[in-house]
């Protein structure tokens, strides 16, 4: 009796488990199913690498979004990288007890600030600051890559400092035993010893600027076109389908699952590189 | 240099790591060009004496001290001290080796680069110089440019003194230098340090008391933050004059 009870029990939680990874199978399996018949039809390169989006004549290229989607996110990590970096930095090696105890959970709250908020507040005030200062409609390439910055700086910065402060004690003694200084000790011992730990939070939060939805929708301006300045408005992957998905269908539907499709493999690939960066140490 | 001049002199030093006392009213005199073994059982304070030495214990939160420690003459807790300068006078290897994440050569050469030497054939001169001096050259005249963890445990500790010897240090301080180490190395370890102490005066926390008889000059034992005794080696062990120097050497505790 008792071990049919620790038989079942193992059972339950087995259940549990497959549950999370069933919906994972479940939702490439629907997207896939979805979205892959119109990049047949249309052909997977004039999909890619079309550069019109109009689908009520039944043209579905996606170039313009993915372009939009990559300089949005290569603008927020120009931004958010170093910033986020020299955040750990400080906060592993030079803030004293008491004020890293009140800059941790200050940045794990900005972690969990919605992002509907995040993209409301630039809205109010990046987008008119831009507006005034740079020229141009304010909603633009700029005003999204500051919001995404601000977005994956979390990520940026715990993981990054977890990693600084996993290194053994002997790095830096040895290194300050050597006669370096501080600051000799953290970029020249400190920092290459936690490249990979860094480089993977890089990669994450970038995965996670990717990823980015609403916060983005309202700053963006959300034109479909190649833009020639960060002051351009551009429209990303994932905007794309947050601002048609509601009327869309036959076609239309599935062309904005396939950018789904392109969507997911992107990010797949970042997170398997920051995976395999991480477990490479 | 003249000889047995004293060129570390500690007195009336009191060290806390927060309320707990690590190291009582301790004084000694450590002679240049000399073998000094620190020995005696874990947590007496030993390790904490010879951090003193070169300031790393400045960066355990909550340290503090009181009394003086002269180098040549100078005060080392003066404010006026350079401590990075300090800390390539006196040079320190650890019980754990810490290569840094470079390469065999990089490792040994960021010390002159640092005190500005630029030229490649200097950088690899003293390289080569100090590689020999720690008897390491050998084995690694080939594989320069390889990463120092590709290195053995053993050969990584010669690379830590060697790294060391390139800052031409003038005191080598060494934690336990050999306590992961094979036989093999070890000998090869205090093979070059009884030749370096002509040129350096050197402190060693040896891992038994088997090796602080075979390399010392002078020998000093410390049990609970006290230094109980202190004077010429071959005296220390044959014929100690504390009945607790004597309990340790003759292994009735420790």
């Amino acid at each position: 009796m008792k071990k049919f009870k620790e038989k079942l029990s193992g059972r339950i939680f087995f259940i549990f488990a497959l549950s999370s990874i069933s919906v994972l199978a479940l939702i490439t399996v629907f997207i896939i199913v979805k979205g892959a018949p119109i990049i047949a039809k249309v052909g997977f390169f004039n999909f890619v690498f079309g550069m019109k989006w109009s689908p009520s004549q039944g043209e579905f290229g996606i170039f313009p979004m993915i372009i939009g989607s990559v300089s949005v996110t290569l603008g927020a990590a120009a931004l958010g990288v170093p910033i986020g970096i020299c955040c750990s930095i400080f906060l592993a090696e030079f803030a004293p007890a008491k004020m890293r105890e009140f800059f941790r959970p200050a940045i794990q709250l900005l972690a969990g600030i919605p992002s509907v908020v995040y993209g409301f507040w630039g809205l109010l005030f990046i987008v008119p600051f831009i507006r005034n200062f740079f020229g141009g409609p304010g909603l633009s390439i700029l005003a999204g890559a500051i919001i995404l910055a601000i977005m994956t700086l979390p990520t940026i910065i715990s993981i990054s400092e977890v990693s600084l402060l996993a290194l053994p004690r002997q790095y830096k003694e040895g290194a300050l035993a050597l006669g370096l200084n501080h600051w000799q000790t953290i970029w020249s011992v400190l920092l290459p010893a936690a490249k990979s730990g860094i480089v993977a939070a890089v990669i994450l939060g970038i995965g996670r600027a990717v990823g980015e939805t609403m916060a983005v929708i309202m700053v963006l301006g959300n034109a479909v076109a190649v833009p020639l300045s960060i002051l351009d408005p551009v429209r990303t992957l994932t905007t794309n389908i947050g601002i048609e998905m509601g009327y869309a269908s036959g076609e239309h539907q599935q062309a904005l699952f396939a950018t789904g499709i392109v969507l997911f493999v992107i990010i797949m690939l970042l997170n398997s590189f920051a995976q395999y960066i991480t477990r490479k140490r | 240099m003249v000889q047995n001049a004293s060129k570390i002199s500690v007195s009336g030093l009191n060290f806390y790591y927060q309320k707990k006392q690590a190291i009582f009213d301790l004084n000694l005199k450590i002679h240049a060009n000399s073998i000094l073994s620190v020995f005696g059982p874990a947590n007496s304070g030993i390790t904490t004496l010879l951090r003193s030495f070169n300031r790393l214990c400045d960066l355990t939160p909550g340290a503090h001290m009181e009394g003086q420690i002269l180098l040549d003459g100078k005060n080392i807790y003066a404010p006026d001290i350079i401590v990075t300068e300090l800390r390539r006078k006196v040079g320190m290897v650890f019980d754990v080796p810490t290569p840094l994440p470079m390469s065999i050569f990089d490792n040994i050469a960021y010390g002159p680069r640092l005190s500005g030497m630029k030229s490649k054939k200097l950088l690899f001169q003293s390289v080569e110089e100090a590689l020999k001096m720690a008897a390491l050259w050998e084995d690694v005249k080939d594989r320069l440019s390889m990463p120092a963890a590709s290195l053995s445990g053993g050969q990584q500790q010669r690379l830590c003194i060697a790294r060391v010897l390139a800052l031409k240090p003038e005191v080598i301080l060494l934690d336990r230098p050999c306590s992961g180490l094979d036989p093999i190395s070890t000998a090869k370890i205090e093979e070059s340090l009884s030749h370096l102490k002509e040129k350096f005066t050197i402190v060693i926390a040896p891992h038994n008391v088997q090796q602080a008889g075979r390399i010392s000059d002078r020998a000093a034992f410390m049990l609970m933050g006290h230094l109980i005794e202190e004077g010429p080696a071959r005296a220390v062990f044959a014929n100690p004059q504390d009945q607790r120097t004597n309990d340790y050497i003759t292994g009735r505790f420790g």
